[in-house]
């Protein structure tokens, strides 16, 4: 597009930390008015971080700000709606408990001059914001009741009709299905014909492509490119994201792998077309003795979902399960573990008892093995201080809160509770989230080793690194279904990205 | 107080001052027990004496035995609201299924000892089995659950009596309820025996680890492969019980069965309970605790008596004085906390 007006938004050399960690690097940002901009990058890239200065989340930082050419250093949230500034945060921020239409007009109801609120004319008007992004709900119902899609799209709508000429959308379609994403876009292209400005990110490449007239990618805090959409394509962007060629210290499996032939082993856990609600459609897969199933997709994809079907915490709608060929259906995570699957949640916060000491954390799953009715204390420490060698947990004392412990070593013990016996199935979810290089090459070790031991495991996680580097085969999770499964074959980070 | 006994081998490294901070929880009420001992065997000579310590021993023997079942429920990080109504219930159940004198005015159906009692425990334990079901497989919060219980015993309890008061139980009841051995009540002896099995169960067995893992992390428990419902439906049964055998002992202990007769004791065990320093957020505290609780209690309870206080008093300083263990209960969390983080 061509632009003659000058730009509604000129950020100039923004720099911001946290504690001492480089979130952005002097970056350069400008947006037009009536333009669709679209942001690209990794997790942790810095794309949110800058819009959360936009939006005056994030005051402190330093740099130029111009709004419509002049300085501009907003002090809240307040002040850049004030602006026109509106933000959709990639976590949702609805009130749950009340109605769709008060959270349309959230903080704005309708009032007459006495300050009394005018229900029917919010209702009204809330279905008729609803209805240009093809919304046919009742209003009055109670908003967390609906599924999260539409929780996100009836936060989508007070955002985008809350008459902000600038509108920053952060992650807007993770959890929509595809005729969803469509009257999205619809609506957007409207409001840029309006004269309005949109900033949308997504990792979600082909949509920014269709929808955004310019896009920027973001690495390591810093701004890498900014291309015109019609003249730059998915390969081209995915390169500059991962930096690929561009001789990067970090190691972040740019190079192929080759993924082995399937192993000749039998299915141990066999899925077969489970649906549940909006966040899993028709998942089909099977992983065998001995061999690491990875299961890769964005943030919202369904992965955690299915993760916690196959271990009984969630019920699925339609499908089967089977394990060794046996159909089962399990009631509880209990039913689950007696079947011989294994857990552990990507969150250290549910997977642990922070103040109980690390042998009841690595004993607790097992505990009916070594003890019918009276507990043998003695027996558990002496199974934990195995764990405790095996997997090089430190420091290696038993008896000490698990709460003392690192990060790292606390999530070492979600992993040892299950493997003093070893189960049939174990299932990962994020199992080096946060961690530094050291302690994932120890879980990838011990991960190696498990299936050297027979066991099939599954590794789910929205990032590529820890799916490549664990994984015998991979199979790529999109808006709840399984779009893409690599076996055999050479795969790399950005043919993962290209699929999901 | 008494945690498991793997507790006691903390690391050397943590300086003392952490670990009193960390045993706060524990030390606290023991800290008011004493005080509050100290204090009434000053303020009245009659306080400490032998006769004295049995006439305690007697007073908290009931709310002890209800307390038992409450703490399996607290620990579990949830509450039990109905306890002094099923208490109540099933002491006037079992007088019901007794023969009583003639001039009892009740259409009751007489049945010999042994059936009454097992009629009586039925129906508490078919009572807890309703609340656990409504806990766990419908989920109504244990709060709400258990007051819509309370209501309900009540209304069994009224529609047994009619009004009425009976009397007579089944011997063995009105022996554990009312009679001694050796100069000791029965009554303090069962007691005794519910809190120490209590106790056993919660320290030396693979339910009781379940109960502190349940009521610590409920979410890692299910995660774990717990049937977190399962046990905590099984509180609920066990608190009921409990109730039952302390309402039905109670009975024989005041010597009547009336409506509305244990309504004092569900405050009582709660606050012994919390006071003794179990964590209203579960997962910590015990049966040791409750004991302390309960001599707080019942030490206060006993003392004003002794030191001619006004009893409308009496009243306002109890809840005082249970105030400021609910403080001294959330405070013993934070520093817990910070000591950890140290």
């Amino acid at each position: 597009m061509a632009q003659a007006s000058p730009p509604v938004l000129e950020l100039h050399g923004i720099s911001k930390s946290f504690g001492g960690v480089e979130a952005l690097r002097g970056i350069d940002f400008t947006l037009q008015t009536g333009e669709i901009h679209g942001l690209v990058g990794e997790n942790g890239a810095g794309k949110s971080t800058l819009m959360k200065i936009i939006a005056g989340t994030h005051v402190d930082f330093s740099g130029r700000f111009l709004l419509d050419g002049r300085e501009t250093r907003f002090r809240s949230t307040r002040d850049a709606l004030a602006a026109g500034i509106a933000m959709v945060h990639q976590e949702l921020s609805i009130a749950p408990d009340l109605s769709v239409a008060e959270n349309v007009f959230l903080g704005v109801q309708p009032t007459n001059r006495l300050g009394v609120v005018q229900w029917a004319r919010m209702v009204r008007e809330a279905s008729e914001l609803l209805a240009r992004l093809g919304l046919r709900l009742d209003p009055r119902q109670r908003i967390g009741d609906l599924p999260i899609g539409l929780q996100q799209l009836v936060e989508i709508t007070r955002v985008l009709f809350s008459g902000a000429r600038i509108v920053i959308l952060d992650e807007p379609t993770s959890a929509l299905s595809p005729p969803e994403v469509e009257r999205l876009f619809a609506a957007l292209q409207r409001l840029r014909q309006e004269g309005r400005s949109i900033v949308f990110i997504s990792h979600f490449i082909d949509d920014i492509l269709r929808v955004s007239d310019r896009v920027t990618v973001f690495r390591n805090g810093r701004k890498i490119a900014e291309a015109e959409s019609s003249a730059t394509s998915k390969s081209a962007l995915i390169e500059a994201m991962i930096g690929k060629g561009r001789g990067e210290i970090e190691e972040s499996y740019v190079h192929d792998i080759t993924l082995p032939a399937p192993v000749a082993q039998p299915a141990v856990l066999t899925a077969h077309a489970l649906s549940l609600g909006r966040s899993l459609r028709d998942i089909s897969l099977e992983v065998r003795a001995g061999e690491v199933l990875g299961v890769y997709g964005f943030m919202g994809c369904g992965q955690l979902d299915l993760a916690r079907v196959l271990f009984g915490k969630l019920k699925a709608d339609h499908g089967e399960l089977a394990i060794e060929g046996r159909k089962v259906a399990f009631a509880s995570t209990a039913a689950a573990r007696k079947a011989g699957v294994a857990f552990v949640p990507e969150s250290r916060r549910v997977m642990l008892f922070h103040q109980e000491p690390v042998y009841k954390n690595v004993s607790i799953s097992i505990l009916g093995r070594i003890a019918s009715i009276l507990l043998k204390p003695a027996q558990e420490r002496a199974m934990a201080r195995r764990q405790v060698e095996q997997l090089q947990i430190r420091p290696p004392m038993v008896d000490l809160d698990l709460g003392a412990l690192s990060g790292g070593n606390q999530q070492k013990v979600g992993l040892a509770k299950w493997l003093s016996y070893p189960p049939k199935v174990l299932i990962l979810c994020e199992p080096t989230r946060g961690m530094d290089v050291g302690a994932k090459n120890d879980v990838v070790n011990i991960v190696r080793g498990l299936r050297a031991r027979g066991i099939a495991i599954i590794v789910l996680s929205t990032e590529p690194e820890t799916v490549l580097s664990l994984a015998d085969r991979i199979v790529v999770m999109k808006r709840g279904a399984i779009v893409r499964e690599f076996s055999n074959e050479v795969v790399s980070k950005d043919r993962l990205l290209e699929a999901a | 107080m008494t945690e498991s006994p793997a507790e006691s081998n903390v690391p050397s490294s943590r300086t003392v001052g952490a670990v009193l901070r960390a045993q706060m929880r524990n030390i606290a009420p023991f800290i008011t027990l004493i005080f509050l001992s100290v204090f009434f065997a000053v303020a009245s000579p009659s306080f400490a004496t032998i006769d004295n310590v049995g006439n305690i021993l007697t007073q908290v023997s009931v709310t002890g035995i209800i307390a038992v079942g409450l703490t399996f429920v607290i620990l579990c990080a949830e509450i039990d609201l109905s306890i002094a109504s099923v208490a109540n219930v099933t002491g006037i159940a079992v007088a019901y299924f007794t023969q009583q004198e003639s001039y009892v005015n009740i259409a009751n159906v007489p049945l010999p000892g042994g059936v009454a009692i097992l009629l009586a425990l039925a129906l508490c334990a078919a009572l807890g089995l309703v609340n656990a079901l409504g806990l766990t497989l419908i989920g109504i919060p244990s709060f709400i659950m258990t007051l819509a219980m309370m209501q309900i015993a009540a209304g069994i309890s009224a529609l047994l009596v009619r009004g009425q008061i009976a009397y007579k139980v089944p011997d063995l009841i009105s022996t554990l309820g009312s009679a001694s051995i050796g100069g000791i009540p029965w009554i303090v002896i069962v007691a005794a025996a519910m809190l120490l099995a209590g106790h056993l169960v919660l320290t030396y067995t693979r339910f009781g680890r379940y109960v502190y893992m349940v009521g610590g992390n409920r979410e890692a428990a299910e995660y774990s492969g717990l049937n977190v419902r399962l046990i905590v439906g099984a509180v609920m049964v066990i608190a009921a019980v409990c109730a039952g055998i302390g309402g039905m002992l109670g009975v024989a202990h005041f010597g009547s069965a009336q409506q509305n007769e244990f309504d004092t004791y569900l405050l009582d065990s709660i606050a012994a309970v919390v006071v003794g320093g179990t964590s209203l957020f579960g997962g910590r505290g015990g049966i040791g605790n409750t004991i302390v609780g309960l001599f707080v209690l019942g030490v206060l309870n006993n003392g004003l008596d002794h030191v001619n206080i006004d009893s409308f008093l009496k009243i306002l300083i109890r809840g005082l004085i249970l105030l400021a263990a609910l403080i001294i209960n959330v405070y013993a969390q934070r520093l817990r906390a910070t000591a950890k983080a140290e």
